[in-house]
């Protein structure tokens, strides 16, 4: 009853800062921005609030925060279309929807799928801002709970959710995560700057390789590249009829999953440390498992829809409880959120601990903002969504090089190095194999993002734990073996049986038939080759740096246990075998263009941006591929660049950013955009 | 000998700036973009402190040019700062944020540093503290003046983000102290070793001011924090003395005196000061890159100046940055020398304490 009392009034308070007409208008103003730069894959809430900082200084408070909040709520509902259209996963948030929404846009379904997917993201918003109304003043002893052995255990079980995803072949999906772990730990170890397959020679590796590059190119390069050999339009019949009222239909037939799912995106949100990039991929396993008719998942079930983008946006308003609890941000745009509400005003509000206490109706005020922005960003979106649907019936071709752009110039934000379009290549390059040998792409994300936790996390607890059985046994046992953990153990272990015992019925990506036995077992060959250099690097890290040591050499050992079983039962298996799959093989009529030829001309992209910048390398790259493999016109193709390349310097203006240099700036100044 | 040469070095700049700026020789900026260069990522205290000057520098230049916060993180800032040093002047429209997880690298000769620091300009120092917290039932152990003695038997664990960054401070001090601190590394900032604190799986733990008056005073309240000491800050004479921000608190120094064991002379006892002077009292700094002139130096000068004579300042700092000199021209200069220039035994002295306790080696 107390928690009413301080509660209620802070919150009618709460209502009449945001129920006003300016409010309300720079809420909507930051909503269409936030929108225009989620459309856009690999760029986020990021760039957005970096864009908006400038103008926060001395800005009246609830004004400033409307206007970022709105930007910051709505970067997850319309990654969407990207991962929906395009089968490009606009932002960490969205990596899951892409397993069933892009083959429901290749079905000529995308109107549905977007509109399924709005509701529930709007659903999951509200479930998230009614649920921190309540929870917020209970939040901190329980938060406080979570200590390392907990955390670690949740990310254990995050990595579970790889026995769904695994596909046909369980021990291919578990080399696969393995592999991503491994990939996610490049660089210097996280304990004692000990360097992984890495060295000071190429800086670049020293930091690791950031999500937005693997993501974009386990993703989305393979696909990009596989619609581009078939040539013709994403979706390959005419769009169904009921568009986007279908897919308000199906959200509200799967209510209840949409309930379940925004709850476990609250709760993973709200867990600092995780920062909710696992949250999507936890809600689909939970999605899978719990439906009873499971072969339609991977290749276009609107479950597979709802049920993550129901999470997604949830999230964000869980990860406001680190945030504003603690000062302590759960993601990079809540950093700099933080860093912006400090230039509010007078600077008199300091997000952290003592917000609650001092500036509840501000803290409800950010609360219900971001329901209001979600509903706002919802409306516009489903609005727009039967029209942007129909980019998925023009002729790919067409659309590929724009893609092209997009991406290479998302990719660059990571770094600003030309490094950065070579990793996405060699990352792309490896997405494109095992898309083609159907090694699941899913497991090896799931790895790549929370490896760097799993080592984290395992590293402290050992830590602290043998500080705690220095002191005493029980004192031990309870710190790692906590009602929390244990719950979490069960949990996990369920999850893994059900996993393992459901996945031959789960492809997340779709059926594929086995061709000759050669090339799967160059590809397993050239994989293992890969794990067992890095088994040899971590293991010449000497004795004093062993934390970084460890982690690697173990995940190492259990990759190279699976590949030894794999070819074991290769030798055994005949060439129709599911471990034969290949794409290759069942892919031949559809394709009119050849793999490497296609790949090519990303190829030379990169390249000339290697040699001229990548202003001047992405102006030839238009020009020759409309002409050349599109086959239009040279007028036609010349105005398609100029379109091209004003866009994407409008966008670089906008975002004050630069472009990647080539050699020959090393040489020349040359005036902005060609620097 | 040194402290001559700064002194000397100290005039010269007070006099050329002054001279240039009472010639009216300030360049004009008008219509330009001014861009900050930070080596760090978007989310970081760097962040912070640059995303808080941006728009008084604005302001307060000459023709108002827009500035703007731009971020070049990678390999702890030494890749933005190699970077910088490639750079030349050329109208005075970039500029350069240096922090103390640049200043550490330099001085224990990271492998990976091209940086000099001498090249650069000066034109803006800001200066933080530290304060190191118990929990409670420690903090009742502690003897007259903080003295640690009596927890010299209690095991510690801390969270820390390395034991060459900004940590190597405190993990020295604790060590001088004579306590039993097992550090666990791999956390991302220190608001993630507060947040350790306050699960109870950290039991000693440091903040800087700011983040000690917003994230722990709120626990001080709550009775499950205690303060200990605080680093201190530097006087005219290079002394350490009380922190102005927390003149209740003994310095570390006050604390070393105490507790039996510490000594405050000695090859540990400079290393440990060598350090501290290098990353807290001059963290932030601004730089103009090699080459600038006399004038351009003048004109930012005088705008830092002029952002700490508005009225406000005072209020809206003492959140962002807490009560620090945020030192400009003369002062600036003794400010980056002190904290660039540590004797060759200090860091020698930290380089094998790294290797020894740490294993870490610096190739």
């Amino acid at each position: 009853m107390e928690v009413f009392a301080t509660a209620l009034p802070a919150l009618s308070d709460a209502f009449a800062m945001i129920l006003q007409p300016h409010v309300i208008g720079y809420l909507i103003l930051g909503v269409v921005m936030g929108l225009c730069i989620g459309v856009f894959p690999g760029l986020g809430g990021i760039a957005g609030l970096s864009l908006l900082l400038p103008f926060m200084f001395g800005m009246e408070p609830v004004t400033g925060l409307a206007l970022m909040v709105g930007m910051v709520a709505v970067v997850p509902t319309s990654d969407t279309f990207a991962s929906v259209l395009m089968g490009i996963p606009g932002s960490s948030a969205s990596q899951a929807t892409v397993l069933d929404g892009f083959p429901m846009a290749k079905k000529g379904q995308a109107a549905r799928a977007l509109s399924a997917a709005f509701a529930s993201s709007l659903f999951g918003g509200l479930v998230g801002a009614a649920f921190l109304t309540v929870f917020i003043l209970a939040a901190r002893p329980i938060v406080l709970l979570f200590q390392t052995p907990e955390l670690l255990m949740i990310t254990i079980f995050g990595l579970s959710m790889v026995g769904i995803l695994a596909g046909r072949v369980a021990l291919k999906g578990l080399v696969a995560a393995c592999l991503g772990i491994l990939v996610g730990t490049i660089g210097e170890g996280a304990s004692s700057g000990a360097l992984r397959m890495s060295t000071y020679d190429m800086p670049y590796l020293v930091d690791g390789l950031k999500l937005v590059i693997v993501g974009l190119g386990i993703f989305a390069i393979p696909e990009i590249v596989a619609l581009l050999r078939r040539d013709k339009a994403i979706s390959d019949r005419a769009p169904l009829g009921g568009g986007w009222a279908a897919g308000v239909k199906d959200w509200w037939a799967n209510k209840w999953l949409s309930v379940r799912c925004s709850l476990i995106g609250v709760v993973v949100g709200v867990i600092p440390g995780l920062g909710g990039s696992v949250v999507d991929w936890i809600a689909y396993g939970h999605t899978v498992q719990t439906a009873k008719d499971k072969s339609g998942f991977g290749s276009g079930d609107v479950r597979g829809v709802i049920g993550p983008e129901s999470s997604n946006n949830a999230k964000e308003g869980g990860g406001l409880v680190p945030t504003l609890l603690f000062g302590i941000p759960g993601s990079g745009s809540m950093a700099i959120f933080i860093s912006a509400v400090a230039l509010l005003g007078t600077g008199s509000i300091e997000v952290g601990p003592s917000m609650l206490k001092n500036n509840l109706d501000f803290t409800y005020a950010i609360v219900w903002l971001l329901a209001l922005a979600n509903v706002a960003g919802t409306i516009i979106c489903i609005a727009a969504s039967g029209g942007i649907a129909k980019l998925t019936e023009i002729r790919f071709a067409l659309l590929a090089p724009f893609l092209f752009m997009i991406i290479a110039f998302a990719a660059f934000q990571s770094r600003q190095e030309i490094w950065d379009l070579v990793a996405l290549f060699g990352i792309g390059l490896l997405g494109i194999l095992m898309r083609r040998f159907d090694w699941s792409r899913p497991a090896f994300l799931i790895g790549f993002v929370l490896a760097a936790p799993a080592e984290r996390y395992t590293n402290q607890a050992y830590q602290i734990g043998a500080s705690r059985f220095r002191r005493g046994f029980e004192e031990g046992i309870d710190y790692i073996f906590s009602p929390i953990v244990i719950v979490l153990i069960i949990i996990t272990l369920l999850s893994v049986v059900i996993g393992l015992r459901q996945a031959k019925n789960i492809q997340a990506e779709g059926t594929v038939a086995a061709g000759s036995k050669r090339a799967p077992v160059v590809f397993l060959l050239a994989i293992t080759a890969y794990i067992a250099l890095t088994y040899w690097n971590a293991a010449i890290i000497p004795d004093f740096a062993r934390m970084d040591r460890v982690f690697p050499v173990f995940v190492a050992t259990v990759a190279l246990i699976g590949c030894a079983l794999l070819l074991v039962q290769m030798m055994r298996a005949d060439e129709t075998s599911a471990i034969f799959a290949d794409r290759e093989a069942e892919g031949a009529d559809d394709n009119v263009h050849g793999l490497w030829a296609t790949l090519g001309w990303f190829a030379s992209l990169l390249v000339a941006s290697a040699l001229v910048g990548f202003i001047l390398a992405l102006a030839g790259f238009l020009l020759l591929f409309i002409r050349l493999r599109a086959g239009k016109s040279w007028g036609y193709a010349a105005i398609y660049t100029a379109v091209g390349i004003a866009f994407i310097c409008a966008m670089a203006w906008t975002l004050n950013r630069d472009f990647p240099p080539g050699l020959l700036q090393a040489y020349f100044d040359l005036p902005w955009p060609l620097t | 000998m040194l402290k001559k040469t700064l002194g000397a070095l100290a005039l010269t700049s007070a006099l050329v700036a002054t001279q240039s700026v009472a010639d009216g020789h300030q360049i004009d900026l008008s219509g330009k973009t001014v861009e900050w260069i930070i080596p760090f990522s978007e989310t970081g205290g760097s962040a912070k402190w640059a995303n808080f000057y941006a728009p008084l520098l604005s302001e307060a230049l000459p023709g108002n040019p827009t500035v703007v916060v731009t971020f070049n993180p990678g390999a702890g800032s030494t890749k933005g700062a190699n970077a910088f040093q490639e750079m030349e002047y050329e109208d005075g429209t970039t500029i350069f944020g240096s922090s103390g997880s640049t200043q550490f690298p330099y001085l224990l000769s990271d492998p990976r540093v091209r940086y000099e620091y001498s090249d650069w300009n000066v034109v803006l120092a800001s200066g933080t503290g530290g304060v190191a917290y118990l929990p409670p039932e420690l903090s009742a152990q502690l003897g007259d003046g903080g003295d640690a003695s009596a927890l010299k038997g209690e095991d510690f664990i801390y969270g820390s983000q390395g034991a060459t960054r900004l940590d190597l401070v405190p993990l020295l001090a604790w060590e001088m102290l004579g306590l039993q601190v097992e550090p666990v590394f791999g956390i991302e900032g220190r608001g993630d070793g507060r947040l350790m604190f306050e699960r109870g799986e950290a039991n000693i733990d440091y903040q800087t001011s700011s983040s000690f008056l917003s994230g722990v005073t709120p626990l001080v309240e709550a009775g499950t924090a205690a303060p200990w000491f605080s680093f201190g800050a530097l006087d005219a004479d290079g002394n350490i003395v009380r922190d102005p921000t927390f003149p209740d608190m003994p310095t570390f120094k006050e604390v070393c005196e105490a507790t039996e064991g510490c000594e405050t002379s000695g090859e540990q006892w400079d290393a440990w000061k060598a350090f501290f002077v290098a990353g807290f009292p001059a963290q932030k700094m601004v730089f103009l890159p090699a080459g600038a002139p006399d004038n351009a130096i003048a004109t930012f000068t005088v705008a830092f100046a002029a952002i700490q004579e508005r009225d406000d300042f005072a209020e809206i700092s003492k959140a962002r940055l807490g009560v620090y000199p945020q030192l400009t021209g003369d002062a600036a200069q003794t400010a980056m020398a002190s904290a660039t220039d540590v004797p060759q035994e200090a860091k020698d002295f930290v380089i094998n304490w790294l290797s020894d306790r740490y294993g870490v080696v610096l190739q």
